[in-house]
């Protein structure tokens, strides 16, 4: 979706704030709750990353602006429990049970928690369907606008690029986080030269490479 | 996400029993962790363990491992740049957000730079967790249009006629910037190289540190 989260190209944030190779880990206690819940939580399986990913990007602009990350992510479990019939918003405002819980295949134990991570949830699949690209082809992303999550950035959209690197068949996110399965396909990189991108205000002596589903490219 | 690392909300403090002042978020995520065990989705004991984990046992020192042996040893280096995501693993570095990994050189002619534009997507196994700067507004949306002023912010000014190649992670690849080795390390130990790889360097905002 064109949503605030996709924000590449965007003027007017200001400069780039960082503290140093020094900056804390963490900058508030919660934060550290903030992401271990957002870990264990999905370690339930209720959900798969594009899932994520598109409940966090979805929130209303102002809200997406004004959170911070951490924050973000909290929306957007929220979001996802509550639409899984998890915790009623009511719940989340008490902050304690009103309803009996869900009853979930399983949950995200102790002991399981240094095997689930050094697992991780790798997308590619096995397949013998053969790439429609070449290393080197000229390809156009396509001008597509849908409504619900994708991870074509607007900023390349009918734009010429070349094809930079194979990577095999990866899971779809554009389905994927609807629920209507992965539908994997062929994954590249897309290398577009900054002045095919930005135009004349360009430096030609970059370019910027996305990683791009074959369902989002074209020959060109 | 105008101040991701200016976490108090002064004008909507509350007085927490114990006399600590908590903010509206604080006390959120409080109340939703306390929920979400009391339904019995999340052992507390995991949420611990989660933590630990990202606070102590991964970060940066894991791509400067890397990053240093793939300056001593030609044959590592050829690997990583091959199959990055093996190379990294014959290392210990394994995992979630690290699943499938692309190692990107700087050379004397070209300087990458890594930025996720539509979230926050970062090679933790390598890295750790991205720092604040990493998945804020001003960084997302100008790496892509103006990586020299973005260098800039970070101090760096690189050649005129340096290439800047710039990679939006959009998909589950992982990028992982191989920066340049400093002058005056020859013969230099691989912990001894590693002590210069910064965590900047590795994503390509910053420079390997110069030998003292």
């Amino acid at each position: 979706m064109n949503g605030a989260a996709d924000m590449g190209g965007v003027m007017g944030f200001g400069p780039v704030r960082h503290e140093g190779e020094d900056e804390p880990k963490f900058h508030a206690e919660w934060e550290k709750r903030a992401l271990a819940l957002t870990l264990a939580i999905g370690g339930t399986g209720q959900w798969n990353i594009d899932m994520s990913r598109s409940a966090r990007e979805s929130l209303p602009p102002q809200e997406y602006l004004s959170k911070t990350y951490y924050e973000i992510w909290i929306a957007g479990i929220e979001k996802l429990m509550v639409e899984r019939g998890m915790v009623s918003k009511d719940e989340i405002e008490a902050g304690r049970l009103l309803a009996p819980p869900k009853q979930l295949p399983r949950i995200l134990k102790a002991e399981t928690v240094a095997t689930v991570l050094a697992k991780g949830g790798p997308t590619e699949r096995p397949s013998d369907v053969p790439a429609r690209f070449r290393l080197g082809d000229r390809v156009r992303a396509k001008n597509m606008h849908p409504s619900g999550h994708t991870r074509l950035p607007r900023y390349v959209r009918g734009h010429v690029g070349t094809i930079e690197l194979l990577h095999g068949v990866h899971v779809f996110p554009d389905t994927n986080a609807k629920g209507q399965g992965e539908q994997p396909q062929w994954l590249y990189t897309v290398r577009f030269a900054a002045t095919e991108l930005w135009g004349p205000d360009g430096d030609p002596t970059h370019s910027v490479s996305v990683d791009a589903w074959d369902s989002y490219l074209e020959p060109a | 996400m105008g101040h991701d690392h200016d976490h108090h909300h002064h004008d909507h403090d509350h007085e927490h029993e114990h006399g600590t002042v908590l903010s509206d978020v604080e006390l959120r995520v409080r109340a939703l962790e306390s929920l979400l065990v009391e339904k019995g989705y999340v052992d507390p004991a995991a949420l611990d363990i989660l933590i630990e984990t990202y606070e102590t046992k991964v970060g940066p020192h894991n791509g400067a491992h890397v990053v240093a042996k793939a300056w001593s040893d030609p044959a590592y280096r050829d690997w990583l740049l091959k199959d990055a995501t093996a190379a990294i693993q014959s290392l210990g570095y394994i995992g979630r957000q690290g699943e499938h990994m692309v190692a990107v050189e700087n050379t004397a002619t070209t300087h990458n730079m890594v930025v996720c534009t539509l979230c926050s997507c970062y090679p933790w196994p390598v890295l750790g967790l991205p720092p604040v700067w990493y998945k804020s507004a001003p960084y997302r949306s100008r790496a892509v249009i103006d990586p020299r002023g973005v260098l800039k912010d970070f101090g760096v000014t690189l050649p005129a006629e340096k290439q800047i190649k710039v990679w939006d992670s959009t998909a589950e690849i992982r990028y992982l910037v191989l920066p340049e080795r400093p002058k005056g390390t020859e013969g230099w130990s691989e912990d001894r190289l590693a002590a210069l790889v910064t965590r900047d360097s590795m994503i390509g905002t910053g420079l390997a540190k110069a030998p003292a």
